[in-house]
């Protein structure tokens, strides 16, 4: 693997979230892998520390499942999303536990009927490779404004 | 021109028991009257004693609109404040917790107040000698709010002078509360991490209404737990071995159906307060968490600790903007900012002494459910901002709240009724004309 290869992967994610492409989105998840979104400064633990979201390959699943649900009446109009993405940093190539780390700062936006709600902060990816191909085994978002109160986030950061 | 103010019989109106007025919802004078009347003359909540464990710790809150200040005073007291200088009126706090040390220090001009209130120093204050200034309530510091009441560590307020007492306002509600702290072995709770903050564009009331309507899960959530139901079911199925985890424990009770919630039952008192969930709830069925039951019992005795886990209240409301599930541990706060603005904290506490498995269950239910990115709280949060723009039809300018109403219906009563009733949400509205027309001034269009 290749240090572009990590920031092409970054990238190409964030496209297919933009262009609503959500089982694509959702099969460059591991099996075991995770999506997180801390709740608290530098968090560490995302099981006794509250979080925003923490969720595995089902609830991903069930979010997924639920965007196109004909009773899904948050989503009457549809969401669009928006993802401005600086140059990933490589944090690590994976030399000692094979675990590749990407760090990028984003600006996020996502529509909600007429609205417009904007979100910054950094995105970290823990990926792995799996038949010669890169997965992602975590996706941490650390918003800037954690803690304040937000509307309905209702697509993916 | 004011229609309300000063104009009890106008506000009495509004409630018709099986209907009420769409302007409870929608009128901003009302909204002002809310804040003005209904806020001071209840008992609200403000926090909890554990966030405020060392001396100099503080917490700030509002009670309708007022700002509001407690602090653990040198003396181990909690003292609550009104968070306001007493010179310019700047607010002494901004954060929402923190330590202050031994003093608040005002930022505009440094005067500094002990943490019981009272003022310790001003500077030059050669200035007031012989100007009578000791006279004036500005000497006397931070305002002290006279009725505070800590039950089971959580702190309540009630700011009017005159009304009823902490006991004859809630009367037997407190049992959920005294539920809640009893799951602890130690029969305490602790606070000890931040909240989920989600900002709804609706009034709160409609928050406060949701908790005990339990003809809606099965409908407005069929697309969080219903797809979370469908998509655990064909998990299932590729591996039938798998027992579902504790997510698909927490999302799947919300598919319950009508007959389930009827059964369950709900229960009002006087005053507002009711919940739903008598005689069984969603949160029921949850699988045990090893070895908390033996503690549990040797903590309480066989047959108590049996009493405490087998009540497992769904919502309880405590009129007017609290709501507390026992069995997750979980209280929220509905906190009205505008007509159609409404901040919620919802609060995981942490049961002392019981497993971490427990608070695990309380956090992950607390975002599933209640954070701005659960997708639960998408459904719900979509039905409030639609009433509040349907509400401005002319169409019909009455909410229905018909079902299993009785004209004979008392208006202050402890009473057991069928789990899909609409009777808790009127006894709100009956408490909510009580307290809004509550020492009035019926002298119309006066500043107080
Ligand atoms: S306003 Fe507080 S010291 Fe002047
Ligand atoms: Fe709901």
């Amino acid at each position: 693997m290749k240090r572009e290869d990590l920031v092409d992967f970054v990238y190409d994610e964030a496209h297919t979230l933009d262009q609503m492409e959500w089982e694509t989105w959702l099969a460059l998840f591991a099996e075991d892998g995770r999506y997180w979104m801390p709740l608290e400064w530098q968090q560490e633990d995302p099981i006794l520390q509250p979080s925003l979201m923490y969720e595995d390959r089902l609830l991903l699943t069930v979010r997924v499942e639920r965007l196109a649900g004909e009773r899904t009446f948050s989503q009457k109009p549809k969401s669009r999303c928006h993802h401005l993405l600086e140059r990933p940093r490589v944090i690590s190539m994976g030399e000692d536990d094979g675990v590749y780390k990407v760090r990028t700062s984003f600006l996020y936006t996502e529509t909600r009927g007429d609205l417009l709600d904007r979100y910054s902060g950094w995105i970290g990816h823990e990926l792995v490779e799996i038949d010669g191909a890169l997965k992602i085994r975590l996706k941490r978002i650390d918003l800037i404004n954690f803690d304040a109160p937000f509307s309905n986030i209702q697509l993916f950061i | 021109m004011d229609r309300y103010r000063g104009n009890p019989q106008a506000i009495a109106d509004l409630i018709k028991g099986y209907a009420v007025h769409r302007d409870v919802y929608v009128d901003p004078e009302i909204f002002e009257l809310e804040m003005e009347q209904l806020f001071p003359n209840s008992w609200v909540y403000i926090g909890h004693e554990s966030q405020l464990k060392n001396t100099g710790d503080f917490i700030t809150s509002k009670i309708g609109n007022q700002p509001i200040l407690a602090s653990r005073h040198r003396d181990g007291q909690i003292y609550v404040l009104h968070n306001r200088c007493p010179h310019k009126g700047v607010k002494i706090s901004s954060e929402p917790c923190g330590n202050t040390g031994k003093f608040f220090r005002c930022p505009y001009h440094a005067w500094s107040f002990k943490t019981d209130g009272s003022l310790l120093a001003i500077p030059l204050k050669k200035g007031y000698e012989g100007t009578g200034f000791d006279a004036d309530q500005a000497s006397k510091g931070l305002p002290r709010i006279r009725n505070v009441r800590i039950y089971r560590g959580l702190i309540f307020v009630r700011l009017a002078d005159e009304g009823l007492s902490f006991e004859d306002y809630f009367g037997d509600s407190l049992s959920t509360i005294d539920n809640m702290a009893d799951r602890s072995p130690q029969g305490e709770l602790e606070i000890i991490s931040q909240p989920i903050r989600y900002m709804h564009s609706c009034n709160w009331k409609m928050l406060v209404d949701n908790q005990t309507d339990t003809c809606h899960p099965m409908v407005a959530h069929e697309s969080s737990a219903g797809t979370a139901v469908n998509v655990w079911e064909r998990a299932k199925a590729a591996n039938p071995d798998m027992d579902p985890p504790m997510a698909v424990q927490l999302y799947a009770p919300f598919m319950s159906p009508y007959e389930f919630y009827e059964g369950a039952g709900i229960r009002v008192w006087p005053n507002g307060h009711g919940h739903s969930g008598v005689s069984g709830s969603i949160h029921q069925d949850y699988e045990d968490v090893d070895g908390y039951l033996q503690m549990m019992v040797e903590a309480y005795g066989e047959k108590r600790a049996h009493e405490i886990l087998g009540d497992v209240r769904h919502n309880t409301i405590y009129f007017p903007n609290i709501m507390v599930k026992g069995p997750v541990a979980i209280l929220r706060h509905f906190i009205p900012l505008g007509v159609n603005k409404t901040l919620v904290e919802s609060w995981v506490f942490k049961l002392k002494g019981a497993p971490d498995k427990l608070y695990e269950r309380g956090l992950m239910y607390n975002r599933f459910i209640n954070a701005p990115t659960s997708i639960v709280g998408h459904d719900d949060l979509e039905m409030y901002e639609r009433a509040q723009e349907g509400l401005q039809s002319d169409g019909n300018k009455w909410v229905n709240l018909h079902r299993l109403w009785d004209e004979n219906e008392p208006e202050e009563a402890t009473d057991i009724v069928n789990g899909t009733s609409e009777r808790q949400m009127r006894n709100q509205f009956y408490a909510w004309k009580k307290f809004m027309i509550q020492n009035m001034d019926t002298k119309a269009g006066t500043a107080g």
